[in-house]
């Protein structure tokens, strides 16, 4: 990988003189009669020493958008939502329509003039998979960014390789601590709730909704995400007077829970905290049912995956209590979330699930920052990033924490519905609560986040 | 670390003879294939999807599981006859590299048609009315329908070992893995007794697959894990041993169960270090017999 980009870099800085000796001559009118010549001009016109894929990638009249996201295994369901929400975003910004405008003020048609391009592939929620796919995005296609994933093993790899190549990564879901923590990365942002986020928030309200003094088991994913969130709970809930009785590791991918289940039914616990996502979350939390768990147990999920209550169905959900990026009943309450819930929803014939929603969100606030630095040259792109401004979204105001490139945002609390209250066949959920992001950002030195030089 | 009480290690034993079981029938299924052809058939994972899916359209028509099972195990039967019929029966004299690769495309092909065709999300196959509900069993509540489907997988391997020890056929197979040259050599048709072997391991796998489809997510890629462990299965119980897959499938089952007790996360370490070391020890497997390809 080093060996290519030493034999690419040369390379690229000799097309770029001739760009900008061209852009005084001949070839400016050339590029002039194209359309977009002049926005080209301009960036020219900056000039930016040659780092990662700039200035190759934005030779054309598009950049490519890597999208790595998982297509096959547990995690498959969310990766694909993840595609469509990639899919609304880009659409919209090539169009540059009213909500894209929304969230890159000043933007016109696509980015700086150039559309988005992108190219798909399966990281089969592996680590190793998804830096392949992401190395052939970043060489071949000479990708101006990276996103997708639905594992924090796979969102903490593909940082560190985008890191390296200093190319900007943008995970989609990832709820470890590490993310934006000891394996936080300088080229790398992440903008879901996550672990630490989701506990701190949820911790006093299922203390109201279930009692005081009560007895915990867990089931955990047995990789980062899991060991994060049950750390997190944890800590908040044994805060608060809960005791932590039982923790089951089941590797993730698990089908048959059935021997984690008989240890946590004869745990004696009274609230089952179930971390499993994705498919392994509808799995075990189908078990637990059936081995009779949930009859003497309240169920807390504290990280609830989309499409969670489409799969168990909302009988089984009623008054369990977790957390979500997003909801689509947010819409009622903020524009920028109508547009996008109804526009998806439009395409798709569904609503949309957290997956979709933070593929958009992370699609457009990378769209912000691209528009704000005024180029692609990735180190002023972090560094727009990291100016920490305050963005209007769909979820309300936001902003970028420059220690750890984490985004400042709510946790919405939620409540399973009761079927009678459903008004349609997706309405599984009350939003108990937006909790403000301010409110349960841990401290910068909590999970030993040190960022990286940016060239 | 604290010892488990009594109650929860009776519990654990119980559920490992019931998970042991399921893998002993999928385990034998993959074995008896191996065992006769010679062939490691790596589409194994994907013949249990297709009778979880064939058995969940039978339902969705029929609204019974009786026939949501026979649906399941048709379904893999007629996919597994196929493959043999069209690919497999062209790769017996090849290479064992060449038989595993492309038993392992042919999965992938079928996992992805089934992907197409359903999508990646998970069809709901409900527990069925009669397996509803908990039975205490003393010591432990466990769910009614895993005990019945305990009782579904202990009649299929009874059906499969009858079939095997006491008909002609069976004895024609035994013999085929023993040495079909010389079975061939007597005037019967190694050919058609191939085709029977690998409709019947198909078929093992479609049932395990329908039956198991209530307590699991049916998905494109459900099989891969069971593909897996029924490897280490028939690993620890001798490869083409057909008692091998029954007692490698309840010792799988027992370690499992067994040590998720001290600690969740090394139960399955635990299960291919034993593997490993029994590989060192006895290369043949428990049941398996030395020098046998």
């Amino acid at each position: 990988m080093s060996e290519d980009n030493d034999q690419k870099k040369p390379k690229s800085g000799i097309v770029r003189r001739d760009f900008l000796k061209a852009g005084a001559g001949v070839a400016g009118g050339l590029l002039l009669s194209g359309g977009l010549g002049f926005s080209r001009l301009a960036q020219a016109a900056k000039s930016y020493p040659a780092i990662g894929n700039y200035p190759a990638g934005i030779q054309g009249s598009s950049v490519f958008m890597g999208i790595a996201v998982p297509r096959t295994g547990p995690y498959s369901a969310q990766g694909e939502d993840e595609i469509k929400g990639y899919q609304l975003a880009i659409d919209h910004i090539n169009k540059g329509t009213s909500l894209a405008k929304a969230y890159a003020p000043g933007m016109n048609k696509g980015m700086l003039g150039k559309t988005i391009e992108f190219g798909i592939a399966d990281n089969q929620t592996k680590p190793n998979v998804a830096v392949q796919a992401i190395s052939k995005f970043i060489s071949d296609k000479k990708a101006m960014m990276v996103t997708g994933s639905v594992s924090s093993a796979v969102a903490i790899a593909a940082g560190k390789l985008c890191d390296r190549e200093r190319t900007i990564y943008l995970p989609a879901i990832t709820g470890s601590n590490a993310t934006t923590g000891k394996d936080c990365q300088r080229y790398s942002f992440r903008a879901c709730h996550y672990a630490y986020t989701a506990s701190k928030a949820l911790a006093p309200v299922i203390k109201d909704a279930i009692g005081s003094g009560k007895k915990v088991a867990y089931l955990t994913p047995d990789y980062t995400y899991g060991h994060s969130v049950y750390n997190s709970m944890k800590e908040f809930t044994e805060a608060q007077g809960w005791t932590t009785v039982n923790n089951q590791l089941p590797p993730l991918g698990t089908s048959d829970f059935s021997t984690y289940l008989l240890n946590i039914a004869n745990s004696g616990a009274d609230v089952l905290v179930n971390i499993c996502f994705g498919r392994d979350a509808v799995i075990s939390t189908k078990q637990a049912k059936q081995f009779g768990l949930l009859d003497k147990m309240t169920l807390v999920m504290p990280y609830m995956a989309p499409f969670f209550a489409d799969e168990v169905g909302a009988d089984l959900l009623q008054g369990v209590y977790g957390t979500t990026e997003f909801w689509w009943t947010l819409a009622e309450k903020n524009d920028m979330a109508k547009a996008f819930v109804d526009d998806f929803e439009k395409r798709n014939g569904r609503k949309p699930g957290w997956s979709a929603h933070i593929a958009f969100l992370q699609t457009m606030l990378w769209a912000r920052a691209v528009q704000d630095a005024d180029t692609f040259h990735p180190p002023t792109v972090v560094g727009q990033y990291e100016k920490g401004n305050t963005i209007q979204t769909d979820i309300g105001d936001v902003h970028w924490r420059a220690g750890d490139h984490q985004l400042v945002r709510p946790v919405y609390i939620i409540r399973g519905k009761k079927p009678s209250d459903m008004r349609n066949k997706e309405d599984y959920y009350d939003i108990v609560e937006g909790v403000p992001g301010e409110k349960v950002m841990p401290p910068l030195s909590k999970f030993g986040c040190k960022l990286g030089p940016v060239s | 670390m604290s010892m488990p009480s009594l109650p929860l290690f009776l519990s654990q034993l119980f559920n490992g003879l019931a998970t042991g079981l399921l893998l002993s029938l999928i385990s034998a299924g993959l074995t008896i294939i191996y065992g006769t052809l010679g062939v490691l058939n790596l589409a194994h994972g994907a013949l249990f999807m297709v009778g979880a899916y064939a058995g969940f359209m039978a339902l969705q028509w029929t609204g019974s599981f009786v026939l949501a099972i026979v649906g399941g195990m048709i379904g893999a039967l007629l996919v597994g006859l196929l493959m043999e019929r069209v690919i497999v029966r062209y790769y017996y004299q090849r290479p064992p590299e060449d038989q595993i690769l492309v038993t392992f495309g042919i999965g992938i092909v079928i996992t992805e048609l089934v992907r197409l065709i359903f999508g990646g999300i998970a069809k709901p196959v409900p527990v069925p009315s009669w397996g509803e509900g908990i039975t205490r069993l003393g010591f432990l509540f466990y769910p009614n329908y895993r005990i019945q489907m305990m009782i579904f997988v202990a009649v299929a391997l009874l059906l499969l070992y009858l079939l095997l020890y006491k008909t002609r056929i069976g004895m024609i197979v035994r013999a085929g893995i023993e040495d079909s040259l010389m079975v061939n050599m007597l005037g019967i048709n190694v050919y058609r007794i191939f085709l029977l072997v690998f409709g019947i391991g198909a078929m093992t796998a479609g049932f395990a697959g329908i039956v198991n489809a209530p307590i699991l997510a049916v998905t494109p890629d459900m099989g891969e894990p069971f593909l897996v462990m029924s490897f280490v299965v028939v690993v620890i119980g001798g490869v083409g041993s057909f008692p091998g897959a029954i007692i490698g499938g309840i010792i799988a089952g027992e370690i499992i169960s067994m040590t998720s007790m001290f600690s969740s996360a090394y139960s399955h370490v635990t299960l291919f270090a034993i593997m490993a070391v029994l590989l060192a020890v006895r290369p043949q497997g428990l049941f398996g017999i030395e020098g046998r390809e």
